[in-house]
C-alpha cells in the first residue's frame, strides 16, 4: 500500500469540501480520482500533498504518519505534484525549471544533470526548448513542462491535476503512453475531466461527490454505476 | 565562448579596471571609487535578500551597524586588533542577522517590510541610548594607527584602495558564485514561485533564512569594512535613509544582476555627490529615482542589458 | 501607604501628563485614521503618509502668514484651506503614480518612500530649514487645583504650572469630533457604502459600475488630508520644520499595527493608549527607552499577534 487517508475531511467557513475521505492506493497502479465539479477533488489533493491542512483524519504514505508534514517534506518523501493552473517559473528557462525539480534529488554534476533534463524534456514532448523562457510556451507545453517537472524528481506517486487540460488532440495521445510508460515504477493519481482519458488509462477510479466517496471501482463498474452516473447527470432519481 | 566563460570574464574585466584605475585616478576620485566598493558591497549583501530571493528589507542599515560597531566597540574601547575585530564583526553580523531573520521571516510581503524597518528603528535608537560606547549621533573616530591590517597601514591612500577592492571583489566573486550554485538557484526560485518551490521539495523557510543570513553578513562586512578604511562611525549610519540607500542602488543598477549593485551605487553616488555641490535638499533626486524607477524601469540597468542585449546575464 | 502618598503628591504632575497624553492621542488618532484608511480600503502602505502631516503644517503656516491680520481669522483660514490642498495634492498623486503600480503592495512601497524623499527635500528648498511657528488663534490657560494635607486638613491650592491651554483642549475636542463624523460618514453616507463595498471586494465592486480609481483616489485624498490636518492643529504648538514627517511616521505606524492594520476602531483604541502611555512612561522613564519599547512591541506584535492586539476581524 502507497498511499492511505483514514477519515480525511476538511471544512470552510462551515461548508464541507471533504468528508470521511477513506482512500487506499496500491503501489504501481493508476488511479484516477473522477467526480462533477465542486466534488472536492482538489481539496482532496491538496491535503495530500500538504498544501492544505485537514480539518482532521489522517494520511499515511508507505505506512508512514505524514499529516502533520510540510509540503516540501512529503515531496523528499517521493512525492510530486502538478498544478491544475500551470504554475512553472515563468521567468526561468525551461532547462532550469526542469533542472530544479531534478537538482535536488541527484546533486549531481553538471554532465549528468543535463542529460537527465534534456532526456525529460525528450519524453514529454519539449525537445530543443530548453533555451526558452518558461513564459514564452503555449498553455499546452506548459503542461507538458509542469509534467517533466513532476517526473524529475522520479517520485514514487505522481499526482496530475487536470493534466490534458488546453492540450491538443495529439498531444494527448502522447500523454497517454506516457502516464502508461511510468508505471509500474511511479503510482499515478490523476485528476481528470477528459473521460476518454480516464477511461483508457485508469485501473482504477475513485469518485467524489459532494465531498464524500460515492464510488470506486474499475472503468467499467464505474461507468455501469447508477449512483455516478445521477451524479454526472445531477439527476434526482434514487441510486 | 560558453556562458561561463562569458560571465568570468566580465567580473573578472571589472575588478581588472577597477585595480588598473587607481593608476589613472586622482587622489580625490581613488577615495571616491574606494567608498564607492565598499558601499557597492553592502549594496551586493542587499541584493542577495532583496534581488535574488525578493525579499524586500527596509531594515538593513542594521546589519551594516552590526558590522559598523561590530568592529568598532572592540578595536576603540578593549583595543583589539583590527584582523580580530573584523571576524568578531562578521560573526556578530552573521549571529544577528540569525536573530533577525528566525523572528522576520514569521511575517511575510508588507508585514517584512515593517518589521525589519522597527528592528532598524530600535538598533538605531539603541545606538543613540548606548552613548557611553558609542558615542550617539556624532559617533567615534579609531585612532589612526590601529587601523592595519596584517601591517598594512589602511590610512595610505593606496592601501586603502586595495582593501576596498578586495572586499569588493570577495563579495562580487562570492555572489556569482553563489546564483549560479544549487543553493542560489533556489532561491530565484523561491522568488519566482514560493509555492512551486516549495512544491518540488525545498525548504522555503531554510532557504529564505540562508538568504537573511548571507545577505547580511555581507552587509556586515560592508559596515566593517567603512568603520576599518574610513575610520569613522556614527548613528547616522543606522537611520532609515542608510536601509533605504541599497533599495535605491539595487533597484538603479538591476536586482537579481550580479553587476547592478555596483553600477547602481556607482551612478547614484556620483548623482548624489554633484547634486550636493548644487543644493542641501540633494536626497530629491534619491526620491525621484525611486520614484521613476518604480515606475519606468524596474528592472534596472543591468536588468535591461540582460532583457535585450546579454540574456546569459547572471 | 507612603507610597500612595508620594503618587498623590506626584498629582499635579500626572495630571499634565494625562492632558498631554490625551493631546498626543488625538493627533495620533487623526494621523493613524488616514492611514489605516488608506489601508482598509487600497491595501497598500503609504510611505509618505508623514510627509503629508508635514506638508499641513507647512502649507497652514503658508497660508496663515500670507493671510495676516489676527490669528484667529488666518488660522481658520488655514485649518480649512491647506488640508483640502493637501488633499487634492494626494489625490493627484494617486492617479500618477500609485495607479501606475497597480496599487502592487510592494512597488507602492518603493514609490511612497520615493515620494517620501521628493516631499520632504522639495519642502526644504522652497521654504528652508528653518522652524515656522505660528500663533494659536486663542490661547488662555485654565488652571487647575489641588489639594494636599496640611496639619491634617485638606486644602485647595493652585500649583505652579498645573494649567491646561484652551488651544490644546481645541485640538483633542477637534479629533473626537472630526473622527466621529469620518465614522459616521463612513456607516451612514453613500460614499461611506460606496468606500466599504470597494474595500471588500474591488472587482465585484468595478461590475456593479463603481469608479474604483476614482474611490481610490478619493481614499487617497481623504487619508493624507487627515494627517494634514493633524499637521495644521498641532502646527501653533509644534512648529512646522521638514523633517517632523518621520517621527510622526513611525508613530502612526506603531498605532495602526498595534491597533490592527485597516481595523478603525482597534487604530483609534490604539492611539489612545500610546498617546497615555507614552506621555506617562516619559514621567518614569527616559523617552528614549520609552521609544525603543514601543518598537519592538510594534515588531513583535507583527512577528506574533499580526493582526494587532485590538483587531479581530482577518483581513
Amino acid at each position: 500500500m502507497l498511499l492511505q487517508t483514514h477519515g480525511l475531511s476538511r471544512y470552510f467557513a462551515g461548508i464541507t469540501a471533504n468528508e470521511d475521505v477513506d482512500f487506499d492506493l496500491q503501489k504501481g497502479e493508476i488511479r484516477a480520482l473522477i467526480g462533477p465539479n465542486g466534488a472536492g477533488k482538489t481539496t482532496f489533493t491538496s491535503m495530500v500533498i500538504g498544501r492544505l491542512a485537514p480539518s482532521k483524519g489522517s494520511i499515511i504514505f508507505e505506512g508512514q504518519d505524514i499529516t502533520h508534514l510540510p509540503a516540501h517534506e512529503r515531496v523528499r518523501l517521493g512525492m510530486a505534484y502538478t498544478f491544475q493552473i500551470t504554475s512553472v517559473f515563468a521567468n526561468l528557462s525551461v532547462f532550469e525549471n526542469v533542472a530544479l525539480a531534478a537538482r535536488r534529488k541527484m546533486r549531481a554534476k553538471d554532465a549528468t544533470l543535463t542529460a537527465h533534463v534534456t532526456e525529460l524534456l525528450e519524453k514529454v514532448g519539449l525537445a530543443g526548448r530548453g533555451e526558452d523562457l518558461a513564459s514564452d510556451l503555449s498553455y499546452g507545453h506548459q503542461r507538458l513542462l509542469e509534467i517533466a517537472m513532476g517526473l524529475a524528481s522520479a517520485p514514487k506517486l505522481l499526482i496530475l491535476d487536470e493534466p490534458t487540460q488546453g492540450l491538443a488532440e495529439a498531444e494527448i495521445a502522447a500523454f497517454k503512453s506516457l502516464v502508461r510508460s511510468l508505471v509500474p515504477e511511479t503510482t499515478v493519481l490523476l485528476i481528470e475531466h477528459n473521460m476518454s482519458v480516464v477511461m483508457e488509462l485508469a485501473d482504477t477510479i475513485t469518485v467524489l461527490n459532494a465531498g464524500q466517496t460515492l464510488a470506486f471501482g474499475t472503468p467499467s463498474e464505474v461507468q455501469a454505476n447508477a449512483a455516478v452516473q445521477s451524479a454526472y447527470l445531477g439527476g434526482s432519481e434514487d441510486a | 565562448m560558453s556562458v561561463t566563460a562569458k560571465t568570468l570574464s566580465l567580473h573578472l574585466g571589472l575588478i581588472a579596471v577597477l585595480f588598473a584605475l587607481q593608476f589613472i585616478l586622482g587622489p580625490y576620485q581613488q577615495g571616491n571609487i574606494a567608498r564607492i566598493m565598499v558601499l557597492a558591497t553592502y549594496a551586493i549583501g542587499y541584493n542577495v535578500l532583496f534581488g535574488y530571493t525578493g525579499l524586500l528589507s527596509l531594515g538593513h542599515a542594521m546589519f551594516f551597524c552590526a558590522g559598523m560597531y561590530g568592529l568598532a566597540i572592540p578595536m576603540y574601547h578593549f583595543s583589539v586588533p583590527a584582523e580580530l575585530a573584523f571576524l568578531m564583526a562578521l560573526a556578530i553580523g552573521a549571529g544577528f542577522s540569525l536573530l533577525v531573520g528566525l523572528l522576520a521571516l514569521r511575517t511575510i510581503g508588507v508585514a517584512f517590510m515593517i518589521v525589519t524597518l522597527m528592528f532598524a528603528q530600535a538598533v538605531y535608537l539603541i545606538i543613540l541610548y548606548a552613548a557611553e560606547w558609542t558615542r550617539g549621533d556624532e559617533g567615534f573616530v579609531l585612532v589612526q594607527s590601529t587601523r592595519t591590517l596584517f601591517g598594512v597601514d589602511l590610512t595610505d591612500d593606496t592601501a586603502k584602495y586595495a582593501a576596498a577592492l578586495v572586499l569588493f571583489a570577495t563579495a562580487l566573486l562570492f555572489t556569482l558564485w553563489l546564483v549560479r550554485a544549487p543553493t542560489g538557484r533556489v532561491l530565484i526560485a523561491v522568488r519566482e514561485n514560493e509555492d512551486r518551490a516549495s512544491l518540488l521539495g525545498y525548504d522555503i523557510h531554510r532557504h529564505k533564512l540562508i538568504a537573511v543570513v548571507i545577505s547580511g553578513t555581507i552587509s556586515a562586512a560592508a559596515g566593517a569594512g567603512y568603520a576599518l578604511l574610513f575610520g569613522n562611525t556614527g548613528s547616522t549610519f543606522a537611520t532609515v535613509q542608510y536601509s533605504i540607500l541599497p533599495l535605491l542602488w539595487v533597484l538603479l543598477g538591476g536586482a537579481g544582476t550580479v553587476l547592478g549593485p555596483f553600477l547602481g551605487t556607482l551612478f547614484m553616488y556620483y548623482l548624489i555627490d554633484y547634486a550636493a555641490d548644487v543644493t542641501n535638499a540633494y536626497m530629491l533626486i534619491a526620491g525621484a529615482a525611486l520614484v521613476a524607477l518604480t515606475l519606468f524601469a524596474p528592472t534596472g540597468i543591468a536588468g535591461t542589458v540582460r532583457k535585450h542585449l546579454w540574456r546569459w546575464l547572471p | 501607604m507612603g507610597y500612595v502618598w508620594q503618587l498623590w503628591a506626584d498629582g499635579p504632575t500626572i495630571l499634565i501628563a494625562l492632558f498631554e497624553g490625551a493631546l498626543l492621542a488625538a493627533v495620533l488618532a487623526l494621523m493613524a485614521a488616514g492611514l489605516s484608511l488608506v489601508f482598509g480600503v487600497m491595501r497598500v502602505v503609504n510611505v509618505a503618509h508623514g510627509e503629508f502631516y508635514m506638508l499641513g503644517a507647512v502649507a497652514a503656516w503658508f497660508i496663515a502668514s500670507q493671510i495676516g491680520g489676527s490669528p484667529a481669522v488666518s488660522f481658520v483660514a488655514a485649518l480649512i484651506v491647506a488640508p483640502l490642498l493637501v488633499g487634492a495634492l494626494a489625490a493627484m498623486i494617486d492617479i500618477t503614480v500609485i495607479k501606475k503600480v497597480n496599487y502592487d503592495p510592494e512597488r507602492t512601497i518603493v514609490a511612497t518612500i520615493g515620494l517620501l524623499y521628493i516631499i520632504q527635500q522639495g519642502t526644504l528648498m522652497g521654504f528652508g530649514a528653518v522652524p515656522r511657528a505660528v500663533e494659536p488663534p486663542f490661547d488662555h490657560r485654565i488652571a487647575i487645583p489641588w489639594w494636599e494635607k496640611v496639619d491634617g486638613v485638606w486644602e485647595m491650592y493652585w500649583p505652579w504650572g498645573l494649567s491646561i491651554s484652551t488651544y490644546k483642549v481645541f485640538v483633542i475636542v477637534a479629533a473626537i469630533v472630526i473622527i466621529s463624523a469620518l465614522r459616521y460618514a463612513m456607516t451612514h453616507s453613500k460614499a461611506g457604502l460606496i468606500m466599504r463595498a470597494t474595500q471588500l471586494d474591488s472587482e465585484t465592486a468595478q461590475a456593479f459600475g463603481i469608479p474604483v480609481g476614482r474611490v481610490y483616489a478619493g481614499v487617497f485624498g481623504v487619508g493624507c488630508g487627515l494627517a494634514a490636518l493633524a499637521g495644521v492643529l498641532i502646527l501653533p504648538i509644534q512648529q512646522a520644520h521638514y523633517l517632523m514627517g518621520g517621527e510622526a511616521l513611525l508613530s502612526s505606524f506603531i498605532v495602526v499595527i498595534i491597533g490592527g492594520l485597516g481595523s478603525f476602531g482597534g487604530t483609534i483604541i490604539a492611539a489612545i493608549i500610546i498617546g497615555m502611555t507614552d506621555s506617562i512612561l516619559t514621567i518614569f522613564f527616559s523617552p528614549i527607552i520609552a521609544k525603543i519599547v514601543a518598537t519592538l512591541l510594534v515588531a513583535l506584535v507583527l512577528v506574533f499577534k499580526p493582526t494587532g492586539l485590538f483587531g479581530t476581524k482577518r483581513q
